[in-house]
């Protein structure tokens, strides 16, 4: 396990370092950031100054080791737009966003693993098949299309909940189940197929023979077992939610991390959205780490990989 | 990439002739697709709603009634057919520039198809490559392919397509792109698992020791043979694609006006839907009717060419 985990934690380090040179990479060779910065009325001169003053004119290589040295000591520089530090605007943006996923992601498990144990054991009856019909419908479903039609039934019409804004946990509710639904899908049918296999098992059977009263085996035998892949899944989802995040923050004006890089996006703040990108994957990469772990500490076969 | 049943048959495994496999009493296996095609009701739907869409689609040019970039400020929101105030002159409606919601919304299925198909074609080959090598090779261009692929999922999509696309300047063209290289991981994924099957066969052995190059061999081989899964990964990321697309457009950095993309027409909704609820419900549906429908399809494709390898 020591083994193994060392080997995992150094893969993670040195996809975190590609990441980090990819998205330095994407956004220097995408376009000229200087001229992006300047915007469409500048003159010659100007692009040029702004080329030094931010350290464009240096070789490349160069621009990335600076940056990369002070990302690792947690400084991203300041902001183009707001004249203040990255690490500070983070910081400020960041818990929003992650309390957001992690609301999202308890809908998603709160609704999907129930239906995807019920789905196993009345396997190919109405229910089975109403809970495979809403997840095909929920993974064809635009996030932002339905966040705006959840608003609309919710917000307008039965003026339950707030269109926007982050002041109560009232308005997050509406943005968690836009964001959590996306995520439902996999979730139940990796519950359901788990299911399935548990309970054909030769244990369950046991259990059964035992006498045991039908639902303690459903919980105590086949769902313990179960859900330990949907743990690992939930981990990488969750990363995919925060990434994600960002259509849903601008559907409900939350001002999280991802309306920071929406705004920085459009406002070339290069600085901002190059941090976002980073940490974003960090935290992806930190979780699958986690999962990953998780999934050889439960399966000693999966060591061996 | 219109898909209806008949296309099936393109999905049939194309058996090598060295293929160890005795179909002598058994009916082709076109035939035996076709025949689980028309009973498997979510491909007939898939199938059914696409092909609908793909028609009214290329057919936007003679069915649609108006110009859709004529714009006409005297005849602005004006609400679709079925309610109150609304008239068979646009039976969807008009939108806040006085354009006709159903000519725009039947150019913008062309827009989502477009941008759907090449972006999964872009990605399918990037992604097949990549695959058929780590699968087929192993060693350390496995590792290498498989630490790329790694990687590539650590980057936040629809960020780095954001950035990219705001960077680059949005238009068709570069969501088309930024898109394709940006969706190839799925296909890596199951192209080099199913080649990892079948590279050790007899008859890969066999058209090994008949000499063909490593090249020959995948191409004429192993890629026939893992068609199938391909096509069903290119159904989902062509769905992937067209939902990625619509959510940059709705950002304001995808496709860009005029151009009636169905996510850009949610975007110019938007700010009058509390009053005029159609104007998003209406691309919105459509674009859950076209996702649906190409998934649908795409999980119908595996139950129909690989039914026992469900459940």
């Amino acid at each position: 396990m020591l083994a193994f985990t060392f080997r995992r934690v150094l893969v993670a380090l040195a996809v975190a370092f590609t990441v980090s040179v990819a998205s330095f990479l994407l956004l220097h060779l995408s376009g000229d950031l200087a001229t992006a910065i300047a915007g469409p009325e500048a003159t010659g001169p100007q692009i040029a100054q702004i080329r030094q003053d931010y350290g464009l004119d240096q070789p490349l290589l160069t621009q990335f080791l600076t940056w990369g040295w002070r990302a690792l000591h947690l400084d991203f520089g300041n902001s183009f737009y707001f004249r203040e530090s990255v690490i500070d605007l983070l910081a400020a943006r960041l818990p929003i966003t992650l309390y957001l996923g992690i609301i999202a992601l308890g809908v998603a498990l709160f609704v999907a693993i129930p239906l995807g144990v019920v789905a196993a054991v009345k396997r190919d009856t109405w229910i089975d098949r109403t809970a495979l019909a809403v997840s095909v419908l929920g993974q064809a479903m635009p996030s932002f299309w339905f966040g705006l039609t959840l608003i609309l039934i919710f917000s307008v019409n039965l003026r339950w909940l707030p269109v926007s804004g982050n002041a109560t946990w009232k308005n997050f509710v509406l943005p968690a189940i836009a964001l959590g639904y996306y995520a439902m899908p996999a979730v139940m049918r990796l519950t359901r197929n788990g299911m399935l296999e548990v309970l054909a098992s030769d244990y369950v059977r046991t259990a059964r023979a035992k006498g045991l009263p039908p639902r303690k085996i459903l919980v105590r035998h086949a769902l313990r077992n179960a859900v330990i892949p949907v743990i690992a899944l939930s981990a990488v989802q969750f990363g995919f939610m925060l990434g994600g995040s960002i259509v849903i923050e601008a559907v409900f004006s939350l001002q999280g991390l991802g309306q920071l890089a929406w705004e920085s996006i459009a406002r070339n703040d290069f600085p901002v959205v190059q941090a976002i990108v980073l940490v974003l994957a960090m935290i992806y990469i930190g979780l699958t780490l986690a999962a990953d772990l998780l999934n050889a500490f439960l399966d000693p076969r999966l060591r061996q990989a | 990439m219109s898909l209806p049943p008949d296309t099936a048959a393109l999905a049939a495994p194309a058996l090598p002739p060295d293929a160890p496999v005795a179909l002598a009493a058994v009916p082709s296996p076109t035939r035996l697709i076709l025949r689980r095609g028309l009973r498997h009701t979510g491909f007939l739907i898939g199938a059914g709603i696409l092909g609908l869409i793909v028609l009214a689609a290329l057919a936007a040019p003679l069915i649609a009634p108006h110009d859709p970039y004529a714009q006409d400020v005297s005849r602005r929101l004006i609400p679709p057919v079925w309610q109150a105030k609304g008239s068979w002159e646009h039976v969807l409606g008009t939108d806040k520039l006085g354009r006709d919601y159903l000519s725009r919304l039947l150019y913008g299925g062309q827009i989502s198809l477009l941008i759907g198909i090449s972006a999964a074609l872009i990605s399918g080959l990037i992604g097949t490559v990549l695959g058929l090598c780590a699968g087929y090779f192993g060693g350390w261009v496995d590792s290498v392919v498989s630490y790329v692929v790694t990687t590539r999922l650590a980057m936040p999509v629809v960020l780095v397509a954001l950035a990219m696309a705001a960077l680059v300047g949005g238009s068709l063209k570069v969501v088309v792109l930024v898109l394709g290289f940006l969706l190839w991981d799925r296909f890596a994924v199951v192209t080099r698992a199913a080649t990892q099957q079948i590279r050790n066969q007899d008859f890969v052995s066999a058209a090994r020791a008949a000499g063909l190059t490593d090249l020959r061999i995948l191409r004429q081989e192993i890629l026939p043979n893992i068609m199938n899964a391909l096509i069903v990964v290119a159904t989902l990321e062509m769905a992937h694609a067209i939902l990625l697309e619509a959510a940059l457009s709705f950002l304001g950095l995808g496709v860009q006006p005029p151009l009636p993309s169905w996510g850009l027409m949610i975007a110019e909704g938007k700010q009058y839907m509390f009053f005029q609820p159609w104007v998003i419900t209406i691309p919105g549906v459509a674009l859950l009717l076209l996702v649906l429908a190409i998934n649908l399809l795409g999980d119908g494709l595996r139950d129909i060419t690989a039914p026992e390898a469900r459940n």
